[in-house]
């Protein structure tokens, strides 16, 4: 882990790089180690930010099983935010063009804090259907920080943070950091 | 990110940044009106009453769905058959509603200005569904959605609203919108049915001819003729009108191109616009409609007040 000051803020690198490719291929491995040949199995990045992990983690399970079709959906939940109503929350696209009834579905988003995101696509989720499981996959995981009972099943890194820290992964500079 | 002003009074007063957003999101409620259940829980903390004063179909049952599909609470009044008819003025029919906890107010409105007056007197978020020979925001917003959908966007696109410029808020609206986001904009109709000074004022080219404005035109918006607005008679016959300024199959086949043709509805088969037009391929008039419902919800979801109630 590398410490840089940069502009006053603290930031400190907790994956980057070749850490952060390996750590998606271990990702992809996972999912198809629980999901044999993906039958059955949805894969479903939520906007804005997970969409980048997704885009990349299924393209590492492409390479894995060449030819294989693979539904793959982008899903925004702007209006099942449990915050709606606070602030105004600009809606990025959805697109699930296949069915998700008695499908298992594996969420996937970059960073899990307060779970407040999974619960509304939950929420979401549940209006396209009824899924026979839904998995939730993420590259960090701010643990202790949840305000719902909402956990992982596939985690790129557990990490320890604080209230005023904000952790950002930044697809263009392949690194995840922790700001003060 | 917000909309520019706490109420939909006209697009007189919006922005291009608050047209885009409007789009935008529309454009996202248009996918939730595709799923399975196509709801979402977004304003189900608020109570929204859509105000008639004048008759209407398309537009109220458009909003209604809106608000429904919003989770929203609804409920509709219609003059008829309300205290109106006992007398009781405008201020205090809504004054006595919002004391009900409406949050927002949806009206339309025989009066021009009306939406405006209230602005003034009420506190709650207020959309003009159509006041007068004023504005009707709301439908000029869904023309351009349409347009863009079948387009890919507005600036250059040149659009031709046609019928009876006069009496008609969608025209003026649909002027304002499609200028402030760069299209080109021809008016055409008969000069009993066009403002003298509209070319000064709204900067619209006037042209007299259908044939020469078809033959411009990429979008056509075809306008009702409103016989229940004129009091005088501005042309001679339903017949005579629709021979100089209808739109026929023939005209259209006569073009070297093919144009889009747009109504907000609704339809007087035979007069304005020939039923085989109407239906035909080059008519989005049935996606209008359809687009309607997403617009409204974004509307309703951009203005739906934001500060903390409780």
């Amino acid at each position: 882990m590398q410490l840089k000051i940069n502009n006053n803020k603290q930031m400190k690198i907790i994956l980057s790089g070749s850490q952060l490719s390996i750590t998606i291929r271990r990702l992809a491995h996972q999912v198809l180690e629980n999901h044999h040949e993906l039958e059955n199995t949805v894969l479903i990045g939520i906007q804005p930010r997970g969409v980048f992990l997704s885009d990349r983690l299924v393209n590492e399970i492409q390479n894995q099983m060449p030819g294989h079709e693979i539904h793959y959906g982008k899903l925004d939940i702007t209006f099942y935010r449990d915050d709606v109503r606070n602030e105004l929350h600009v809606a990025n696209q959805t697109d699930i063009p296949f069915t998700i009834e008695n499908k298992k579905v594996v969420l996937i988003d970059d960073v899990l804090y307060t779970g407040r995101t999974i619960r509304s696509a939950l929420d979401a989720l549940l209006d396209y259907g009824r899924p026979a499981k839904v998995e939730l996959c993420v590259l960090i995981d701010r643990r202790f920080s949840r305000q719902f009972p909402i956990q992982p099943d596939y985690v790129g890194k557990s990490i320890d943070s604080i209230i005023t820290q904000r952790v950002k992964v930044s697809w263009a500079e392949e690194e995840v950091k922790i700001m003060e | 990110m917000s909309l520019s002003s706490k109420h939909l009074l006209g697009i007189r007063h919006l922005t291009k940044d608050d047209i885009s957003l409007i789009l935008q999101t529309a454009t996202q409620f248009k996918e939730v009106l595709q799923r399975p259940i196509k709801k979402v829980p977004s304003l189900r903390d608020i109570t929204i009453v859509n105000l008639f004063f004048e008759n209407s179909t398309r537009t109220r049952i458009s909003f209604e769905l809106a608000e429904k599909r919003l989770s929203a609470d609804t409920i509709s009044f219609s003059a008829s058959g309300s205290s109106v008819s006992k007398g009781e003025t405008l201020l205090d029919t809504v004054n006595n509603i919002l004391s009900m906890k409406v949050d927002m107010v949806v009206m339309r409105h025989s009066a021009s200005g009306a939406p405006h007056f209230l602005a003034q007197h009420i506190p709650a978020a207020i959309i003009n569904a159509g006041d007068g020979i004023n504005e009707h925001p709301t439908q000029a917003l869904l023309d351009a959605f349409s347009i863009i959908e079948k387009k890919g966007g507005l600036e250059g696109i040149k659009v031709a609203i046609i019928g009876d410029i006069m009496h008609s808020r969608v025209a003026q609206s649909n002027i304002y919108l499609l200028k402030k986001m760069g299209a080109e904009v021809v008016v055409c109709g008969p000069p009993t049915l066009i403002p003298k000074y509209i070319s000064e004022a709204l900067g619209v080219r006037v042209e007299y001819d259908i044939k020469k404005t078809l033959a411009w035109c990429d979008v056509a918006n075809v306008l009702r003729i409103q016989l229940e607005r004129q009091n005088q008679v501005l042309f001679s016959s339903l017949r005579e009108y629709n021979l100089a300024y209808g739109i026929t199959r023939r005209l259209l086949d006569g073009l070297s191109k093919e144009i889009v043709i747009m109504h907000p509805g609704p339809i007087n088969r035979g007069v304005e616009i020939d039923s085989d037009v109407a239906d035909g391929n080059q008519s989005i008039i049935l996606q209008q409609v359809e687009n309607g419902v997403a617009v409204r919800m974004a509307v309703l979801y951009l203005l739906a007040d934001r500060g903390q109630k409780y």
